[in-house]
Parts: C-alpha cells; sequence; structure tokens
C-alpha cells in the first residue's frame, strides 16, 4: 500500500515538472516533437529508477559530507549507460536530444529525489519513488510536447492532422512557445490544482542546494509563487 | 579571425544559451529577481565556463581521445567542473577575500548549472580549436549575462504590476521569458550576413 502511494505520488500529486517544478530545462528543450518528450521521458525514468536504487543502497556507506559528489557520479555512471543504449539501438533519436542526453546527469529531478527520498528510504520504496517521479515528467513532457506539436507543427507524432496542418503557429516548436506553453500550464495547475500546493511544496526546497540559495534570496521565485501577497 | 567573431557573436545572441536553448533555466528564473544578484551570478558562470572549458578540453583530446576513453566524456567533464568549483571557492576565499565575498556564495550552485557542462560536451561536439572552444565559452557566458541582465529589468517591471491570481508567480515570470526569448529570435540569421 506504502509503496503504491510512492509511486502514484509521483504522477499528478507530485508531478515533478508542473508542481516541484524540476528538471526545467529538458523539459522545454525536448518538447518540441512528442516522439522526442517520449524518448527523454523513458531515458530520463530509466535513469531515476537505477540511481534511487543504487542510492538507496548505498545510503549507510556514503558518508554524509561527500554525499552530493557521490550521487552526481554514480548518476554520471547511470547516464553513460543509458546514453551508449541509446546510441547503439536507436540512432535516431540520440541525433535529435543530442547535448540533452549527457545533460541528464545535471537534471535537479534525478539529484533532487535522491536527495530527498532515496538517502532515507528502503529500496523497493525508492524504486517504486522513482518510477512514479519519471512517469509523471514522461507525462508532463507528453502533454507539453503534444500541445506545442498539434498547434506549431500541425502534426502528432509525424502523423499530419488535416485543418491545423495549414495553420499551424510555427513559434510555438520554438524557443519562445516553449516558455509561454510552459508558463500556460502552470497557470492551469494553480487554477485546477485540487489543492493549491504550498510554499513548502515548491521547486526550490526540493532543490539540493535549496539552502545556499535561499541565503542569497534567490528562491523567492518560488516561495511567493503560490501565496496571495 | 573573422570566425571567432561569428562563433563569439552567435553564442552571445543567437544561439543565447537561456533563450534558445535553454540550459541554465534554474539559475535564469531563480536568480534573477534582483540586478545584483543577477549580475554576480552571471559573472561567476563566464568565469566557471572559461575555466571549465580550458581543463577539459586538452583533457578530452590529450587523454580521453588517444586512449579510446571518449565514452567517459559525462563523467570526467561532470566531476571536473565540481572539483574545479570548490578549488576556484578555496583559492579566492585565500587570495581574494572581496572577490570571495562577492562571488563565492554563487559557485557552488554552479556545478548543478547545466549550461557549464552543455558549454564544455557542445565544444568537443562541435570540433572547435581550442582558441575557438575559448571564445565560445566566453561568448556563451556573456550570453547568460545578457540575458540575465536583460531579464531582472523584466522582473522588476512585471513586479508592481496586478497579475490575474492564477498566474501569479512562475507562470507570468515564464511568460515574460517567452517575450524576452522573441526579441531574440531576431538575431536569427543576422550574423551570418554581417560578414558575408
Amino acid at each position: 500500500m506504502n509503496t503504491l502511494h510512492n509511486f502514484s505520488k509521483g504522477i499528478i500529486k507530485e508531478n515533478p515538472v508542473l508542481v516541484l517544478v524540476l528538471g526545467t530545462c529538458p523539459t522545454l528543450a525536448t518538447s518540441t516533437s512528442v516522439i522526442n518528450a517520449l524518448g527523454m521521458g523513458a531515458a530520463a525514468t530509466l535513469v531515476l529508477i537505477c540511481s534511487n536504487i543504487v542510492i538507496s543502497a548505498l545510503r549507510k556507506v556514503i558518508p554524509d559530507k561527500v554525499r552530493i559528489p557521490c550521487y552526481i557520479v554514480l548518476i554520471a555512471g547511470l547516464v553513460t549507460s543509458v546514453q551508449m543504449l541509446v546510441k547503439a539501438y536507436t540512432p535516431a533519436l540520440n541525433d535529435a536530444l543530442g547535448i540533452y542526453l549527457p545533460l541528464i546527469v545535471v537534471n535537479c529531478i534525478i539529484l533532487g529525489r535522491a536527495e530527498m527520498f532515496a538517502s532515507k528510504n528502503k529500496v523497493i520504496d525508492s524504486a517504486a519513488d522513482g518510477f512514479g517521479m519519471g512517469i509523471g515528467f514522461t507525462l508532463a513532457l507528453f502533454l507539453m510536447a503534444s500541445i506545442r506539436e498539434v498547434f506549431g507543427n500541425g502534426t502528432f507524432c509525424g502523423i499530419e492532422i488535416p485543418v491545423l496542418n495549414d495553420n499551424h503557429v510555427s513559434i510555438l516548436t520554438m524557443a519562445p512557445g516553449g516558455f509561454f506553453v510552459f508558463g500556460l500550464l502552470i497557470a492551469c495547475v494553480n487554477k485546477f490544482g485540487k489543492h493549491k500546493p504550498k510554499s513548502n511544496n515548491s521547486g526550490c526546497e526540493s532543490c539540493p542546494q535549496a539552502e545556499l540559495c535561499s541565503k542569497k534570496g534567490g528562491s523567492t521565485l518560488v516561495k511567493g509563487a503560490n501565496t496571495d501577497d | 579571425m573573422t570566425k571567432l567573431v561569428i562563433i563569439l557573436l552567435s553564442a552571445v545572441f543567437v544561439n543565447n544559451y537561456v533563450l534558445s536553448r535553454f540550459l541554465g533555466i534554474c539559475p535564469f528564473l531563480g536568480v534573477s529577481k534582483k540586478l545584483d544578484s543577477a549580475t554576480g551570478m552571471s559573472i561567476a558562470v563566464i568565469f566557471v565556463m572559461l575555466m571549465s572549458t580550458a581543463v577539459t578540453y586538452p583533457i578530452q583530446k590529450y587523454l580521453l581521445e588517444p586512449n579510446d576513453l571518449g565514452y567517459l566524456q559525462t563523467i570526467v567533464f561532470i566531476l571536473v567542473i565540481a572539483a574545479l568549483v570548490q578549488l576556484v571557492e578555496i583559492v579566492l576565499k585565500k587570495y581574494a577575500p572581496s572577490l570571495h565575498k562577492s562571488l563565492g556564495v554563487y559557485l557552488p550552485l554552479i556545478t548543478t548549472n547545466c549550461a557549464v557542462l552543455g558549454v564544455t560536451i557542445l565544444n568537443i561536439d562541435e570540433g572547435y580549436t581550442f582558441i575557438e572552444a575559448m571564445v565560445n565559452a566566453l561568448g556563451s557566458g556573456l550570453g547568460f549575462f545578457l540575458a540575465m541582465v536583460m531579464f531582472s529589468g523584466v522582473r522588476s517591471a512585471i513586479e508592481g504590476n496586478d497579475v490575474p491570481e492564477n498566474f501569479r508567480g512562475l507562470p507570468i515570470t515564464l511568460i515574460a521569458a517567452a517575450i524576452t526569448s522573441l526579441s531574440f529570435l531576431g538575431f536569427g540569421g543576422v550574423v551570418e550576413n554581417l560578414f558575408s
């Protein structure tokens, strides 16, 4: 039951992209087409599950003071393996994702979950959490990519859509469209979210470096995001 | 020489790391609220980008490639950047305390800034020479600086406005970023035509 909860919370309630606002870089960059988004989501999910399992299994071995460098090395190793798999089996996806594939290393979702969850919980729970978060990430990417591809390019997974194909708004597939669609989606989450996400639920808090960041007043953005001041 | 200028200008304007490549979005959204923190962060980023390119480029060319270890690129680069950032912090603390006071706080945050890892990997992928790679790193850092400073101005303009409730905070910031990014879209094709 508890394991199931750990799995399901990542999908909607604590969706890493739309509610926790983590991993914005790959979300904006790879959501130009549905195929790319799904590929990115699958690669990140695989890394997330493996890193949560490994870090959870080693949580008593890794010294507290050097844990972040240890996590980064472990995650980098996993990302390299995934990168080799993608290169070998789906070279087209490798070309499409390009630089963003090795950059999964610095994706805050993975480091964030390692720090927030895997370092404190059992292996099975951590695997469930990683899987749930990965699915949540993939779903958010899929949603954003669908909007951008359908309206920006008039296609869905490469299949042409009759009317939209002649009237597409190509700016949506370019950089500004990414920011715009993401902003609208988060506004929708604020509007329709069952419970208003509290300030302690926001991106900076789940970032491993929140403490450092808040010292300089950096995280005021997300802190003020959902209050009514 | 012309090629270097083209690389520099296109890294600053056309392929701006934040606004058209989507790298380094976290600090872009997180630290851009005040002008002084935006400037401090960007200067630290320029510094680390230059340093890490200067270190990772020779490692890739003279250590990894001759020994067929190219697949270790990601691991080695992230380790080098993490170690370098720590080292720079220690050196600054000891020899330039005033500089450390203004930049030091931003340094630990940079390790997980994807723009820094991105610039080192892209320099290798694009097949630049060492000089070109350094120029590209400088241009990318300056582009980051430009985007941060411009955007902190945009944000202070939003500050006092009455924004619809659901758009308060992050959503309106993202939409402002979309408009800022739109202005950079106009640079596309300009740089190449300047020198042709």
